[in-house]
C-alpha cells in the first residue's frame, strides 16, 4: 500500500478495521458508523458474542440478506438491508439513544475528519459546505463507554488531522479514547490524560509519526 | 366499527391540516414513512409548514414531495443528505433548517408528549448546537437543556393496529414513528391493516391507542429501498 504522502507502507483500511476489532471483548454491545468502521463487523473473533446497535432502533444486527429476501422495513442506520438474528430485538427511536446516551453502549468506533489532542473530534461540517447533519454522532461520543476514531492519518492534501486543536466545528469535546490511522495506535487510560503512542504500522518508524502528527503525545 | 377509522388520508386530515403549523413525522429514511399521509397534506395545498422529521426525505419521497411544492419553510432534523431539493432550497436560503443531534430530537419528541417541557442532556456540549442554551453542572459534568416538542400534528405509519388504535409496528420501521405520535396534539396513523379488536397481544402493543386520534389503511403499500444491499448464496 502507497499512502498519499509517500510513505510505502501503513495499514490498510481492512487493517484498520481489524486493529480496532481488537477491542471487543466478549459480550459487548456495539454501535458502528458509517465506512470504515462497518467493517469492524467483519472481524469480531471467532466464539465472541458481540451484539451490534443500529440506531434506527435494533439491537443485534444480522448480515446483508440473501437476494430476493430484502425486506425494506429492516434496515441499518445507512439505510441498507440487513437481516435479524435470533436475539435481535427492535425498539423506537427514543428508546434506541436512551441506551446510547445512559451509558448502555460498551463502544463505538466512528470516522472523523479531525481529532485534537484532548480528545476532540470533529466529523460533521465544514463551514461553507452543505451540512447534512449529525444524525446519531453527537448522542454516540457523548454517551458511550469507549469511543474509537479509525481515520487515515492525513487529510487528502497531506495536512495531519490529529492536531492540536479542532479548526472544524465539533461533534463532542474531550470524548475519544483511542485513534486508529493508517499508520498508527494512539490511547489514552482516560479523559485528562494525554494520548500516548502505543502501536505503529509495520515499518512506520516514530519520526514517520511525528514528521505527521501536530497533536502533543506521549511516545 | 371504528370510531377512529377514516376512508382515506384525505378525510382524516380532515380540520387539521392549517398554514404554518408544526408537524411530526415518523420515519428513518425511507423506512416507516407515513407516505398516504403526506402525499394528502401536499394535495391540500397548505403552506409554510415546519416538519420535525428525523429526515428530509429524498428527491420525490416523503417529505421531498412537499420540498417540491415548496409548502415547507421549515425543517427540524439530524440529517438531510441524499435530497438534491432540499440542498438547492437550502443553499438558496428558500428553507430554514434546525439541525438537531438524533438522540436529542427523539427526546425531545417523547419529553413533549410525556408533559416535560425541557430537559438537561450532555449531548451537543461544547459544540454548536450548545449555543445560547442553558448550561448546568450535575455531579462534575456539563449538560445542556433542550426543550421539549408538542406538534400541532402527528403523522405516523404503523403495521397493524386493532379497531380502537392500538398499534403495533414492524422490524426498523418503528423507529421515530412513536415519539412522533406521541407529541402530536392529534396523532393520525396510517396502517398497513386493521384487526379486530382482541387479536393483538396486549402484552405487545408498542403504541396504545390513547396516542391515537384517527387512522386510515393505506394499503397496498410498495415499499421503497435506498439502499439495497445483499449476499450471494454461493458466499454463504
Amino acid at each position: 500500500m502507497t499512502t498519499h504522502d509517500g510513505i510505502a507502507k501503513g495499514w490498510t483500511r481492512d487493517q484498520m478495521a481489524a486493529r480496532a476489532a481488537q477491542e471487543l471483548q466478549d459480550g459487548f454491545y456495539v454501535n458502528l458508523g458509517i465506512g470504515i468502521p462497518t467493517l469492524v463487523a467483519n472481524h469480531v473473533p471467532e466464539g465472541m458474542t458481540v451484539t451490534l446497535q443500529s440506531e434506527n432502533g435494533m439491537l443485534g444486527i444480522g448480515p446483508f440478506p440473501f437476494e430476493g429476501e430484502e425486506d425494506a422495513d429492516l434496515i441499518n442506520a445507512g439505510k441498507q438491508t440487513i437481516s435479524e438474528l435470533p436475539h435481535s430485538a427492535y425498539f423506537d427511536s427514543a428508546q434506541s439513544f436512551a441506551m446510547i446516551r445512559g451509558g448502555h453502549i460498551d463502544l463505538t468506533v466512528l470516522g472523523a475528519m479531525e481529532i485534537s489532542e484532548t480528545g476532540d473530534i470533529a466529523n460533521w461540517m465544514i463551514p461553507g459546505k452543505m451540512i447534512k447533519g449529525m444524525g446519531g454522532a453527537m448522542d454516540l461520543v457523548a454517551g458511550v463507554k469507549k469511543i474509537i476514531v479509525v481515520m487515515e492519518h492525513c487529510a487528502k492534501d497531506g495536512s495531519p488531522k490529529f492536531i492540536p486543536a479542532c479548526t472544524l466545528p465539533l461533534t463532542g469535546k474531550n470524548v475519544v479514547d483511542m485513534v486508529i490511522t493508517d499508520l498508527a495506535v494512539f490511547a489514552r487510560p482516560d479523559h485528562n490524560s494525554p494520548f500516548r503512542l502505543i502501536e505503529m504500522a509495520p515499518g512506520v518508524t516514530a519520526e514517520d509519526i511525528a514528521a505527521r502528527t501536530t497533536a502533543h503525545y506521549i511516545s | 366499527m371504528s370510531k377512529k377509522l377514516y376512508p382515506n388520508a384525505t378525510a382524516a386530515l380532515d380540520g387539521l391540516l392549517k398554514n404554518d403549523i408544526l408537524i411530526a413525522s415518523g420515519g428513518f429514511g425511507l423506512c416507516g414513512l407515513p407516505e398516504r399521509l403526506l402525499d394528502a397534506v401536499r394535495e391540500s395545498g397548505v403552506t409554510g409548514l415546519t416538519f420535525v422529521s428525523n429526515n428530509a426525505g429524498i428527491d420525490n419521497e416523503g417529505i421531498g414531495k412537499l420540498l417540491r411544492t415548496k409548502q415547507v419553510r421549515k425543517m427540524i432534523s439530524s440529517y438531510v443528505g441524499e435530497n438534491k431539493e432540499f440542498e438547492r432550497q437550502y443553499l438558496a436560503g428558500e428553507l430554514e433548517v434546525e439541525f438537531c443531534p438524533q438522540g436529542t430530537l427523539a427526546e425531545r419528541m417523547r419529553a413533549g408528549g410525556a408533559g416535560i417541557p425541557g430537559f438537561y442532556t450532555k449531548t451537543g456540549v461544547g459544540t454548536l448546537v450548545a449555543e445560547g442554551k442553558e448550561v448546568k453542572n450535575f455531579d462534575d459534568q456539563d449538560y445542556i437543556l433542550e426543550r421539549g416538542i408538542v406538534a400541532d400534528l402527528a403523522l405516523v405509519k404503523a403495521w397493524k393496529a386493532d379497531e380502537t388504535g392500538n398499534v403495533v409496528f414492524r422490524k426498523t420501521a418503528r423507529n421515530f414513528n412513536v415519539p412522533a405520535a406521541t407529541c402530536g396534539k392529534v396523532c393520525v396513523v396510517e396502517v398497513e391493516e386493521i384487526v379486530p379488536a382482541g387479536s393483538l397481544d396486549p402484552d405487545s402493543i408498542h403504541l396504545p391507542g390513547v396516542y391515537v386520534q384517527r387512522m386510515i389503511v393505506g394499503a397496498p403499500y410498495d415499499k421503497k429501498i435506498e439502499f439495497r444491499t445483499t449476499r450471494s448464496r454461493e458466499a454463504a
